[in-house]
């Protein structure tokens, strides 16, 4: 295997880091003023993914620096030609980190409002933004004979990439909801619960669509076939559906495992769809960028696999820990959240 | 050059350099304060005194209060390689993108997870291993700061790379030369030695305000000794370091050392110029008024105060001959008096730490009035140092973005638009005064509040600032 696939995977798997993680993240922060009736509520909700937002979102930051190193035509073509798009992410997403940390800072209820639903804004907007970015990667966009972008901001924009966008929101939205049911207790869980099987048909429904699309899409613009892609749709598609049952029988542990695999698996359907291709040219298909064509010399694709081999088990064994540190259940009878574990010493 | 492109590309500079010099008003901070912490965490944990914890938390908020911001613009600056410089982010993508790379994996990763560990885990985990995470934060601040500074590097001096004449992109040969070549190291400590001073002067300041109120006496007393004890040795090693830097600069940049000190012909030895009037142009190279020390530039170059330094004149012909025709004379008068701004405040930030130091050993540091309110002025100083030694070093490198390599000019994106380049440095402007406005209204409130009480019953495992949601 080349390790230009091997870094073709390796990406795929951090932008699958990103969206699983960040995923509910964004979802928490949609479901603020649905879920959040109290102050209380929306302390706990802020609660729940505030000591693991920060290291949720570095996944986007090493997604982007893997691929400025491993394929810097793809990096620099997509960045550059996804200008507007990424300057709306940017501003969504500093908005948000300063929401997390600011919003506790003063006690006015007219400051905390104003934190809370700047949060909820930039956690629909974000990743609205973020589906029709990266399924336009698949659905194409003009690339030049010199692999620059030669479109403008509305190629972005088609059919298949809004519903990508509103089908990645709706997902995250459910994933927020499984996530609520794991880390809360008491009323808050209760109507999280009833959130998430609400939403799940829906978010089953779209997401199935989006992945058929997906396929037809490949076919179309990226001249694939229908396998591999059909085993990984029809994987998410069950992950799908169990998570609708999963939410109505308020498993909450499996409903959120079959949210997360969703998610996952959408992303690969859409890695999948695109190899070996990483950025779809339409209408000049022959100007596409490959895996090939962009990417980093042999030399630095090792010492990056050397790098991220030693690295990324590392990451994944911190952050592990960090959840199983903060497993506990917010909320509830437990209304400050975090003063009920013992200490060891006197 | 079309004067559309000029456009976009001096819109585009204005938005790479506000952009940084912005975010570099909160990095300093967080590479101070994190060892400023580790250390008021540490002193707590070894006595117990209630003291330590009530400073650790105290300027634990004020940490976190920036860390916010400074991770929310670094973001930006990953980003907008590929948004706004596109053709040099292909061109050095294969050797530039490693360290980058490196340091979201290996240390980004580390301070943003250890950060929420150490907000959020001081009742889960023991006191140990909580203050382990304090440490862990620290850890990936500096190798956060050490991977930046070597692809920076590499713009000042490329190195470890080849040219592939058949993509016609620069590719990686030696990831060992890349990662660590003389120059990266020098800058590193300096950047380390800037941020320990901007953390160290913080610290002082805030503690010396609160003293000349007479609030707290006993805290802010060993707040403020603490930190005296920091920006003394780091303050006067800076002056050291920032000279040697030079002499590494001058090797690597010679036409950025000669721009530096305006000295527009070859010397030998020569002179250094403390201040003058005029002589920053081709038209105008002898000022028309200046004070100069002989032989002291010979020295901070070379390391001799007999050294040869060439001229911005010899190493404009020398480089026309090198690269072909064209201007490579940086804004003489821009860097001239950004190093000296550098570089005065930072002999300032060293006689005001000296004068802490002797007050200190004195024991009248509670009663030095002058030396308090001179203390809160001084926070203002390292943040300004900082901005003047990026423009130096920035604006030194012009017209290359990779010295030798590429031109500015030829770096910035081809499809950007002058609209959508000026459409997002607007934004930029707007959401980032906001922000700043609200970050120092923030930080003007909680440093002026007296320290949090510990109640009792919190005992050990005592919280640090408390959960801000």
């Amino acid at each position: 295997m080349s390790l230009q696939i091997v870094w073709f995977c390796l990406i795929g798997v951090l932008w699958t880091g990103y969206f699983l993680l960040e995923g509910f993240d964004f979802g928490v922060g949609m479901l603020l003023p649905v879920l959040g009736r109290s102050e209380d509520d929306r302390h706990t909700m802020f609660e729940s993914i505030g000591p693991i937002w920060d290291g949720n979102e570095v996944w986007l930051l090493v997604a982007g620096g893997a691929t400025f190193a491993a394929f810097p035509v793809w990096y620099a073509t997509m960045f550059s030609g996804f200008y507007l798009a990424l300057l709306a992410i940017l501003v969504l997403l500093i908005v948000r980190v300063v929401s997390f940390e600011w919003r506790g800072k003063a006690e006015s209820p007219g400051w905390r409002a104003l934190w809370t639903w700047l949060n909820t804004i930039a956690s629909f907007g974000a990743p609205v933004i973020w589906g029709i970015a990266l399924s336009s990667l698949l659905s194409g966009v003009p690339i030049g004979e010199d692999q620059s972008f030669v479109g403008d901001f509305g190629d972005l924009f088609t059919w298949y990439t809004v519903f990508a966008g509103i089908t990645v929101t709706v997902l995250f939205a459910l994933h927020g909801a499984t996530f609520l049911g794991i880390r809360t207790s008491g009323d808050l869980r209760e109507r999280a619960e009833r959130t998430a099987a609400r939403l799940a048909p829906l978010a089953a429904l779209m997401g199935a669509g989006f992945l058929i699309w997906t396929l037809v899409v490949a076919s179309d613009r990226n001249d694939k076939g229908i396998f591999p892609g059909i085993v990984v749709v029809v994987a998410a598609a069950v992950a799908a559906v169990a998570a609708v049952f999963l939410t109505r029988a308020k498993r909450d542990g499996l409903a959120f495992a079959a949210t997360a695999a969703t998610i996952a698996l959408a992303v690969m359907t859409l890695f999948i769809s695109l190899y070996p291709r990483v950025m779809v040219s339409a209408p000049n298909f022959e100007n596409s960028l490959t895996i090939e064509n962009a990417s980093s010399a042999n030399y630095t694709l090792t010492v990056m696999t050397i790098a991220a081999g030693v690295l990324l088990p590392i990451v994944l064994f911190y952050q592990g820990w960090t959840y199983h540190v903060f497993r506990k259940r917010l909320g509830g009878g437990d209304p400050a959240g975090a003063t009920s574990s013992a200490r060891s010493e006197p | 050059m079309s004067s559309v492109l000029a456009t976009t590309l001096s819109l585009s500079r204005w938005q790479f350099a506000t952009t940084t010099l912005y975010h570099f008003i909160f990095v300093p901070l967080t590479l101070g304060l994190a060892p400023l912490l580790a250390i008021m965490q540490t002193r707590w944990y070894r006595s117990r005194d209630d003291k330590w914890l009530r400073l650790t938390r105290f300027f634990g908020v004020l940490f976190l209060i920036n860390f916010a911001i400074g991770a929310a613009t670094g973001l930006v600056q990953e980003f907008q390689f590929g948004m706004n410089w596109s053709a040099f982010s292909a061109f050095v993508g294969d050797v530039f993108g490693s360290p980058l790379a490196i340091e979201g994996l290996g240390a980004f990763m580390l301070e943003s997870t250890f950060i929420g560990l150490w907000i959020f885990g001081r009742n889960r985990l023991s006191p140990r291993v909580h203050l382990a995470t304090i440490y862990m934060v620290w850890l990936g601040t500096w190798l956060s700061a050490y991977f930046i500074i070597a692809a920076n590097s590499w713009m000042q001096h490329p190195v470890g790379y080849q040219l592939n004449e058949q993509t016609g992109r620069v590719q990686a040969n030696d990831i060992g030369e890349i990662l660590f070549q003389k120059f990266s190291l020098f800058a590193f400590v300096h950047v380390i030695f800037a941020g320990l001073m901007t953390g160290g002067f913080l610290v002082l300041g805030v503690a010396c305000w609160h003293l000349l109120r007479e609030r707290n006496v006993d805290l802010f007393r060993s707040a403020a000794t603490l930190a005296i004890v920091v920006v003394l040795p780091v303050s006067g090693l800076q002056l050291l370091v920032g000279s040697e830097f030079g002499v590494t600069v001058t090797d690597a940049q010679p036409m950025k050392i000669a721009a530096t000190e305006a000295l527009w012909n070859t010397e030998e030895p020569a002179a250094f110029s403390l201040f003058q009037i005029g002589g920053f142009s081709q038209d105008d190279q002898t000022p028309s008024f200046d004070i100069e020390i002989p032989g002291l530039l010979s020295f901070l170059a070379t390391n001799s105060f007999h050294g040869k330094v060439v001229g911005l004149n010899q190493l404009q012909s020398q480089y026309e001959q090198q690269f072909g025709p064209g201007n490579y004379i940086p804004d003489v008068e821009l860097v001239y008096w950004s190093m000296r701004v550098m570089a005065y405040l930072g002999t300032l930030s060293f006689g005001l730490a000296a004068w802490g130091a002797w007050l200190l050993w004195r024991k009248k540091l509670e009663n030095a009035k002058w030396f308090q309110r001179a203390a809160i002025a001084g926070i203002a100083f390292p943040f300004l140092s900082n901005f003047a030694g990026w423009i130096l070093t920035e604006s030194g490198r012009q017209p290359w973005v990779a010295f030798g390599l590429l031109k500015t000019e030829n770096a910035v994106s081809p499809t950007s638009s002058v609209w959508s380049v000026g459409l997002s440095l607007g934004v930029f402007m707007a959401l980032y005064a906001v922000l700043g406005v609200a970050d120092f209204w923030l930080m003007r409130r909680y440093a002026r509040l007296d320290p949090p009480e510990i109640e009792t019953d919190e005992g050990e495992g005592a919280p640090l600032p408390a959960p801000g949601y």
